[in-house]
């Protein structure tokens, strides 16, 4: 059955599947496409994954759940669009998009991946866990709920629910109190960002989330955003527009630079003297902000900043994105990107692998302790490393 | 369980084997116009050793290995023409040893060739190796497979004469080591033991190359690309032959193009110039230009197309989109620098007749013993008519190599039946010979290079 609709129907055909994808910046090795990092095999590559979503769009291929796995594999990191040479690129990772469009369209979803977006639909969030519960992450803190102040804090389901991620959401708040920061939250009426829904391909309920946050927002006349996760981050800039939802968005990290510099945030002294940053995607590749984490981690007095080897546009993603952070399809593996990054952050002799992404975050984590490496290597949000 | 299945996942792990049909798919396909050739499994090994094993296993079950790097050939020859097993190398990518005073590199036969300039440009800054004039995932055991060659072509030959030792694991599953790693000593060198010539440019039928020592060679602190530009064909020989006299480049291409129309129908010379001071290439540029060029410039036959363009390691190609149809695929071969005027008109009446814009480039192989002269056409992989023109458009140009007395780089199949139909009957037994011995079940690669 060929699938008439498929978006680039016209132009998928045009990846010659020559490789510059799964490079770095430097060439230093074909493992920068986290899938293809992950599994070794060609169908697994961006070249393959595209020619695979083709011959299933021409009807020469059926669909199985193989075949699902392989294409929310993809963690929508963009290593591909930055790399690739040709004029397409732009396009490469919404043409796997396009592809989970049809999948949601006809039905045909990893088990994975239903979980997923049945969860957002009924609970607001991808867990599963009950939409009242939002707001436990900040119980025992004064933080005030949103009632004018000049900047929302969106915590985002991560921050809200994952008990890692909500450390350092704790954190975040503190610190943005401690700098005298006009901030209020939403609590329970805070929905999913519905980032990672749009590049699972569910395009129905990613509006239905974004309308919801929008009318949210609108109705208590919030007009700047602060974003604790990258990924709502770029749902706020690059989405929600999309449905009439504008607002000034900054990332947590550009508005800690910001009051750094300003003085009203004085970090006391580093927890470890050498810190490495893995960069997150949809800060790095998809918004191209390099400068604020590393001049946040840099302004912490003691603290030398070293670089992995793949960083900035070159950086390995965790592989947690597009979903992958609960659904999973990139774990179970000494080559599991999160893995492969624990032991490059360790590489590096730093103390601190620093994150500024709840996702990264659990999924680095998580890899450190697999890896053995806990006692030399600590996982910590940026946002923990300046808390008061 | 499928035996063979169960076979491989006890030998490398559940993971990096497959029997499901994305992967027979992918693996089905190479990147030009060949038309697909299933396999039943692909998996990949990590170590020679997993290698050796999943070939003795092979053999019992009379099942078909076919190994594959890069896949970059475009030529479809690591495509499982009678099934069987796909074996992946690409894991197989660790960079054994960087031997700076010797000037050698032991390296995994998967590992890719941009992986090894990086770690050149890393960690020996003054060395490099020849990169082919492919992709950067092109890796080094593929492109010896295929007697390829580089951009060190001009001044060092084929990348296959760039050897120090090689790694085989045979189609019976041992592991031999060839030159002075034989014996237990460094990678330094393939010579002067007995030639054992039994792998090079095989495709893989013979065995499968697991380690390599490639010879390095200085790298120069500057490097830029200069453009000579004539548009009279029968000029180049004559140029190549005066630029290899004065020998002051490092590569030296002659190329021409439909598109970009600025190309169209003339005749560039790439010239790379490399030097660790400026006064070096100020005096390269003077022999070159000065002494040897300024000739053309004076009677009014050629010109300075481009100076100091930077050259830049590896290439990046856009060759593949010309068309928008994601597809190219050429004939290459070995010609006598003298063959390009001949070359070019008949291959751009080729291109003619199939509506495909020209392409040709010859690259120098030595002090111009010979070049790579390439023919190219894109396709557009979206419509089988420009699949099959394209195909076509091959096909004649196999013959051309034939009947210009040149001999084709890496055949295809079509290609190695013409060259084998050609071949001193002497010779054509001697390979039968050669393969029956090594290969008594005919597993390895069946299809490339089989005598009849």
């Amino acid at each position: 059955m060929a699938l008439a609709q498929y978006k680039y129907k016209d132009d998928i055909h045009r990846c010659f599947r020559c490789g510059y994808c799964k490079f770095p910046g430097d060439w230093s090795d074909v493992t920068n496409c986290p899938a293809y990092a992950r599994f070794r095999m060609e169908s697994y590559s961006t070249g393959g994954r595209l020619w695979l979503i083709r011959a299933w769009v021409n009807g020469e291929l059926q669909w199985s759940e193989h075949l699902g796995r392989i294409v929310y594999a993809c963690a929508a990191c963009n290593n591909c669009v930055e790399k690739c040479p040709l004029s397409f690129s732009d396009d490469i990772v919404q043409m796997v998009v396009a592809a989970k469009n049809e999948m949601v369209e006809l039905g045909l979803l990893p088990t994975p991946v239903k979980t997923y977006l049945q969860n957002v639909q009924l609970h607001g969030n991808p867990y599963g866990l009950a939409a009242k519960r939002r707001g436990e992450w900040m119980a025992d803190l004064a933080v005030a709920p949103y009632d004018d102040q000049e900047f929302l804090l969106f915590v985002g389901s991560e921050g809200a629910y994952d008990s890692r991620a909500q450390q350092a959401a704790r954190a975040l708040a503190l610190t943005l109190q401690a700098a005298g920061l006009s901030f209020g939250v939403l609590g329970k009426e805070e929905t999913d960002d519905g980032n990672e829904v749009e590049l699972l391909g569910e395009d129905g309920l990613a509006e239905m989330v974004a309308q919801q946050n929008i009318q949210t927002f609108q109705k208590k006349g919030v007009r700047k955003i602060v974003t604790f996760s990258p990924h709502a981050y770029n749902a706020f800039k690059a989405i929600y527009p999309k449905y009439g939802g504008r607002f000034e968005v900054w990332h947590y990290t550009q508005l800690l630079a910001q009051l750094m510099r300003k003085g009203a945030i004085k970090p006391a002294g580093a927890e470890a003297a050498k810190i490495t940053f893995h960069d997150p995607c949809f800060l790095g590749r998809w918004h191209n902000e390099y400068k604020a984490p590393r001049q946040v981690l840099q302004a912490i007095p003691g603290v030398q900043l070293v670089e992995m080897a793949r960083n900035k546009k070159s950086a390995l993603c965790c592989g947690g994105g597009a979903g992958n952070a609960v659904i999973d399809l990139l774990g179970g593996s000494p080559d599991s990107p999160a893995r492969i990054r624990a032991r490059e952050a360790a590489a590096t002799g730093a103390a601190v692998l620093a994150v500024a992404c709840p996702n990264c975050l659990t999924m680095l984590e998580d890899a450190v302790k697999v890896e053995g490496l806990e006692d030399r290597l600590a996982v910590r949000d940026i946002a923990e490393l300046i808390r008061p | 369980m499928d035996k063979i299945y169960s076979a491989l996942t006890q030998i490398v792990g559940e993971d990096y084997v497959s029997n499901r049909p994305e992967e027979l798919f992918t693996y089905s396909k190479d990147l030009g116009t060949s038309p697909p050739q299933f396999p039943e499994y692909v998996a990949a090994p990590r170590t020679a050793e997993e290698v050796s094993r999943i070939v003795r296993m092979a053999n019992q079950e009379k099942v078909a290995v076919v190994p594959l790097g890069g896949g970059m050939t475009l030529a479809g020859l690591a495509l499982p023409l009678r099934g069987g097993i796909v074996l992946d190398l690409k894991r197989m990518d660790r960079i054994i040893e960087l031997n700076e005073k010797a000037r050698y590199v032991v390296i995994e036969a998967g590992a890719s060739h941009g992986k090894l300039t990086a770690h050149l440009h890393k960690h020996a800054p003054h060395l490099m190796h020849s990169e082919p004039g492919a992709p950067p995932a092109a890796t080094i055991g593929g492109n010896l497979a295929i007697h390829g060659q580089g951009d060190l072509a001009h001044p060092y030959g084929f990348n296959s004469d760039m050897l120090n030792g090689l790694e085989v694991v045979l189609p019976t599953g041992e592991i031999c080591r060839f030159g002075s790693c034989a014996i237990g000593c460094a990678w330094y060198t393939l010579h002067p033991l007995p030639d054992l010539g039994l792998f090079l440019g095989w495709n893989g039928s013979t065995g499968i190359i697991t380690k390599v020592s490639l010879r390095l060679f200085p790298c120069k602190k500057f490097r830029e690309m200069d453009i000579f530009v004539v548009e009279d064909e029968t000029l180049i020989p004559d140029v190549l032959f005066a630029l290899t006299h004065v020998g002051m480049a490092e590569d030296l291409v002659a190329w021409s193009s439909a598109i970009p129309p600025f190309a169209n129908e003339l005749h560039h010379i790439s010239i790379n110039i490399t030097g660790d001071s400026k006064e070096e290439m100020e005096f390269k540029r003077r022999q070159i230009f000065d002494i040897k060029l300024s000739k053309y410039i004076r009677d009014g036959v050629g010109a300075i197309g481009a100076v100091a363009q930077p050259s830049e390691r590896p290439q990046i190609s856009k060759s593949a989109d010309w068309k928008k149809g994601g597809g190219f695929e050429y004939v290459g071969s070995i010609m006598p620098v003298a063959a390009y005027p001949e070359c070019y008109r008949r291959g751009a009446e080729i291109s003619t007749r199939h509506d495909i814009p020209y392409t040709v480039l010859g690259r120098v192989i030595g002090a111009a013993h010979g070049m790579m002269f390439s023919w190219s056409y894109a396709f557009n992989r979206a419509d089988d008519r420009s699949v099959q023109h394209a195909r076509d458009a091959l096909h004649e140009t196999d013959d051309l190599v034939m009947e210009l007395g040149g001999t084709i780089w890496k055949p295809a199949v079509f290609g190695q039946q013409l060259l084998m139909s050609r071949m001193d009957p002497n010779t054509l037994q001697m390979m039968k010979k050669v393969k029956t011995m090594l290969d008594p079940n005919g597993i390895m690669n069946p299809g490339n290079w089989e005598v009849a």
